[in-house]
């Protein structure tokens, strides 16, 4: 199992501040969950820990950036984007400030801790907001770089980060292309477009399903927002059938990206693999996977249900 | 005490943005003129006797910060900011039109010299303070200037930013209550009442001052002590300023139903009138 994307956000903020690049964090009192604790470590000048308070956590950095800081924040995704919503609305990116938010923690994958703390709805929250980009990372290598995209690049940023350990889908030197979608298994009777920890567990469909005999595609789709509607329409029109794989509500999340994408472009049948109109609940990450229908297998399932139809 | 001939600029400053604030919203159609009008001789004072700035150069990088928390009062920034010389006067006509920099709450990718949008409240004091941080980590000396209302101080994130200043010792930052008792649905006190202001700042460790916010001496001498509160202690200031909404204007004074209207033709041939005869006076003074 490789690291944690989470483990990349402390140790990635370091280097860039070692760059040259003017970046800040500002947490919440979860420096050691979110790694912060690591850059605050190095850079205590730069670490403002604002306590239990993630709506001041927001707007202290939107100050920040407001001075030309590049300004991370940390935290839990469901009181980052949840709690501070209007934070990030009203003052962030309506005001188009340099604020990153690379909250942790999201998805069912949290755990134990339970539906409280498992959000499911940051990635629908977060990419209806003007200006704001989205990025989802599938490993710990293309944390890292998604981080680095959303430091280097002016504006606000959601990058979406996970507790738990994932296998590496990239290599060590893998870079981060905004707004591209990246094939990542040729196929052509569906195709799987996945985002986070669902990559890893759509490229094991995908040999499920190579046994039964159907080519599956691999699309690790990175950016939500700006989507890459050409990658994922040209897909489409090969395969005819799309699922959807993200460890997030069906409702707003890369289900609903990929739909908005195909209905105007090129509509074809679909499934959405995610959590169904419901709240998380307590248990071990791999046990909350399957307890939702998260995982390969289901994928694969999915996918047969859906050649069937358009064969 | 201040000297005479920088207050009488503030007070005429202070006296031309309230004939601004009516006639613009009253062009407008609607807006909220008792919170703008309340908040005139603070807003007066800070640009035309305490701020460093530089319209013709508003990104200045030795400028003073000025974060509108109440961003409903967006009207008196906006008079200030045509009277200092950032943008042409005629502009103040399109108030709330579409097309025009002067949106219904301030938007800082639209009009110069506002530094961030504000107009959901309560978040102004934490964004000022990240300002202040991000100033002090690059050894500037540049004060950081908030605006909030009274009602405005039942958010809670107000307190969250109060105990951070204070935590992180923002002697830069100076925030200003403009207290004028009321909000939307009527006084405060009524409403949600918080108590203390100056005693709740002060528990949270920062320097009080109050002041009568009509008395541009007085706020003159209350931004210095407040300057030099800050940095022999070390900790944030805040001027509770006691205000009446909708100072100047005659039928607006201290009524609530003031906050979030335009006045009709007549109302607002009666409050031009009565703000005229101040401008006079003002400028006979001179």
């Amino acid at each position: 199992m490789g690291k944690a994307t989470r483990a990349a956000f402390g140790e990635t903020l370091v280097e860039l501040v070692g760059e040259g690049v003017d970046v800040v964090a500002v947490e919440a009192d979860l420096s050691k969950s979110t790694t912060t604790s690591t850059f605050a470590g190095v850079f205590p000048n730069r670490f403002f820990n604002v306590g239990i308070a993630e709506q001041n956590m927001i707007d202290v950095a939107a100050g920040l950036a407001v001075t030309g800081k590049v300004a991370f924040t940390g935290s839990f995704a469901v009181f980052a984007t949840g709690r501070a919503y209007d934070q990030v609305r009203n003052t962030v990116c309506y005001s188009d400030l340099d604020v990153k938010l690379a909250p942790t923690h999201s998805g069912v994958t949290v755990g134990p801790d339970g539906g409280s703390h498992q959000m499911l709805e940051d990635i629908g929250l977060m990419r209806g907001l003007p200006g704001m980009r989205v990025l989802v990372p599938a490993d710990f290598n293309s944390a890292k770089a998604a981080l680095r995209t959303a430091a280097m690049t002016p504006g606000p940023f959601y990058v979406r980060l996970g507790r738990v350990g994932v296998e590496d889908v990239y290599p060590a030197d893998t870079t981060f292309e905004l707004g591209r979608a990246h094939v990542l298994r040729e196929g052509r009777d569906v195709t799987l477009a996945a985002c986070g920890l669902m990559v890893g567990q759509a490229l094991k469909a995908a040999d499920i399903l190579a046994d039964k005999g159907i080519m599956a595609e691999v699309i690790d789709v990175a950016t939500i927002k700006p989507i890459d509607a050409e990658t994922i329409v040209a897909s489409a029109r090969k395969t005819g059938a799309v699922v959807t794989c993200e460890e997030h509500s069906i409702i707003g999340g890369l289900g609903s990206a990929v739909a908005e994408v195909l209905s105007e472009n090129t509509p074809v049948p679909m499934r959405r693999i995610g959590v169904r109109d419901v709240f998380g609940t307590s248990g071990e990450p791999t046990e909350l996977l399957e307890h939702f229908g998260l995982t390969a297998g289901d994928i694969a399932l999915a996918a047969r249900e859906l050649c069937a139809v358009t064969a | 005490m201040a000297d005479g001939p920088t207050t009488d600029v503030i007070r005429r400053a202070a006296a031309g943005m309230r004939l601004d604030i009516v006639e613009m919203i009253a062009e407008a159609g609607s807006g909220h003129p008792g919170g703008s009008l309340s908040a005139a001789d603070i807003v007066a004072t800070l640009y035309f006797g305490v701020m460093r700035h530089d319209a013709d150069s508003p990104d200045m990088p030795e400028r003073d910060r000025f974060v509108l928390s109440k961003g409903h009062a967006a009207p008196v920034l906006y008079a200030a900011l045509a009277e200092a010389g950032y943008f042409d006067r005629e502009h103040l006509s399109t108030l709330r039109k579409l097309g025009s920099m002067l949106q219904g709450h301030p938007d800082s990718r639209k009009m110069p010299g506002v530094e961030v949008s504000t107009g959901s409240l309560g978040q102004g004091l934490s964004i000022s303070n990240g300002i202040a941080l991000g100033l002090r980590m690059d050894g500037g000396s540049q004060r950081v200037f908030c605006l909030m209302g009274d009602g405005e101080l039942q958010e809670g994130q107000v307190w969250e930013a109060a105990m951070f200043a204070a935590h992180q010792n923002l002697s830069s930052v100076t925030a200003i209550v403009d207290s004028n008792g009321l909000q939307i649905d009527g006084s405060c006190h009524e409403v949600m009442c918080l108590g203390g202001i100056g005693q709740k700042f002060a528990a949270f460790g920062w320097q009080v001052i109050e002041v009568d916010g009509h008395d541009v001496d007085a706020l003159v001498d209350a931004f210095e002590a407040a300057r030099v509160a800050s940095e022999t202690s070390g900790a944030p200031s805040v001027l509770v300023a006691g205000t009446v909404k909708g100072k100047g204007v005659s039928f607006m004074e201290d009524n609530a139903g003031w906050h979030g209207k335009a006045p009709s033709a007549d109302e607002t041939e009666q409050a031009t009138s009565e703000l005229r005869a101040v401008i006079a006076k003002e400028a006979a003074n001179g």
